[in-house]
């Protein structure tokens, strides 16, 4: 048989862009109230990044932390993944430009794109290549500049998103440890309740394209809102299943952060009380494929998790899609 | 019985101590103060108990806790 290696998080490391935009600075735009965006989103403020700032920029910064937090050198990397839905640019990919931004000469590079969930389809994947022993060194990266795709006169969506990147290190880790599970799945059929339609094969850009405002983001909120609710709990428990844990076992979970009253029904349906639940979409908003990994970054560094913890990763969004992982934390 | 069913989640969904005033004229959104996220989140509980769909053009057209008892019943 052939051997597998347990895959763990060595290293965490994210980066926000200075810049805050404050739901009162939103007022100014749209019209909107701070009341009703804290009280139907829990989002308070969210960063967004220069203009001349892209994804690879903030992927860049997220990047050469995580690697410092691993104590490895870019140049040992063996894979670079970026999970986005802003990619720099069509190709080449989010993922080559960081590699030559951090110099990390040996790696193979490509973009994943499975939205709000892209960062756990990524880190499934990668898990894959050190599990069967093919490679030591994987930087997995979930980045988002969403404010260059949202309409900014839209109240409906411009309020919910924000920018970030948060990026990992995953190397062997202890047996029992590391990555114990994952459970990927995805929709197709109801894709268009949350799509940015232009600027792809099937719209190429065009002036009607962009007068028609088809390259900003549209959503059917509620029909999200609904899906999100109902797939949490159940990714959740899918992935518990698979590695043979059930909700008690559960010492803290990392939600995407896309609104607080999913996580609050999500974290009901689950049965879990909300200390064990980490929030800070009031600060940042949904970054998309940032989101999980720059909170688990944040949960570590306020001493949230401590070896041994098991950490329930769960994300959903556009594809449609959702992903979830079960750690046992090895750091 | 239906109504006393549905009652009961939304007094759950709500945080209501008392829900003995509700009645199926009650409106959601008028006089329970629900705002569009709770009643997204009620007819999501009523489809769980009930085993039935409600698309969103129905959800739209319930004017009172009467027009969902009535909706569950006829699509039971
Ligand atoms: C977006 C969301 C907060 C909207 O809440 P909702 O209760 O479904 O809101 P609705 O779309 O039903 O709108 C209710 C009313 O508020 C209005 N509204 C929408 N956005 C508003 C805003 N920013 N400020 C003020 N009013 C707003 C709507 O126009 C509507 O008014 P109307 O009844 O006069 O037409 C909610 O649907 C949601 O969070 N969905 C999930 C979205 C998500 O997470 N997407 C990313 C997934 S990765």
């Amino acid at each position: 048989m052939m051997q597998e290696y347990a895959v763990g998080i060595t290293g965490i490391g994210s980066y926000l862009p200075e810049k805050e935009v404050t739901n009162f600075d939103i007022e100014k735009m749209v019209d909107t109230t701070d009341e009703w965006i804290r009280t139907r989103t829990g989002i308070s403020c969210r960063r967004v990044a220069d203009e001349r700032v892209a994804t690879s920029d903030l992927s860049t910064e997220a990047a050469k932390r995580a690697l410092a937090d691993a104590g490895i050198e870019a140049a040992e990397l063996d894979l670079i993944i970026v999970a986005t839905v802003t990619p720099d640019m069509a190709f080449p990919s989010t993922a080559c430009i960081v590699q030559s931004n951090i110099k990390a000469v040996k790696a193979a590079a490509f973009d994943i794109e499975a939205a709000c969930s892209g960062f756990l389809y990524a880190m499934t994947v990668g898990q894959q290549f050190i599990k069967n022993g093919f490679y030591k060194n994987v930087l997995i990266i979930g980045a988002e500049t969403l404010s260059k795709v949202v309409d900014w006169e839209d109240r409906n969506t411009c309020v919910l998103f924000g920018d970030g990147a948060g990026a990992v290190v995953l190397q062997r880790v202890e047996e029992g440890y590391g990555i114990l599970s994952s459970y990927l799945g995805a929709d197709g059929f109801n894709g268009s309740a949350l799509a940015q339609p232009g600027g792809g094969s099937r719209i190429p850009a065009t002036i009607e394209s962009v007068t028609n405002k088809l390259h900003f983001v549209k959503m059917d909120g509620s029909e999200v809102f609904k899906f999100a609710v109902r797939v949490m709990g159940k990714a959740a428990m899918e992935a518990l299943e698979l590695c043979g844990l059930t909700l008690e076992d559960i010492d803290f979970m990392i939600p995407h952060q896309a609104n607080i009253r999913i996580i609050d029904a999500a974290a009901k349906r689950l049965k879990l009380p909300m200390e064990k639940v980490y929030v800070n979409l009031d600060r940042y908003g949904n970054m998309s494929a940032a989101s999980v990994p720059v909170a688990l970054d944040e949960a570590v560094r306020e001493n949230r998790i401590k070896k041994g913890d098991i950490v329930v990763l769960v994300a959903f969004g556009g594809g449609l899609t959702w992903g979830s992982s079960v750690l046992k934390w090895s750091k | 019985m239906v109504f006393e069913k549905v009652k009961k989640i939304i007094g759950e969904q709500l945080g209501l101590d008392d829900v003995s005033g509700v009645t199926p004229q009650t409106s959601l959104m008028g006089d329970l103060e629900a705002d569009s996220l709770d009643a997204v989140e009620i007819i999501m509980a009523i489809e769980d108990e009930f085993g039935v769909e409600i698309p969103d053009d129905a959800a739209e057209g319930f004017k009172n806790i009467g027009d969902i008892v009535k909706y569950v019943e006829a699509n039971q």
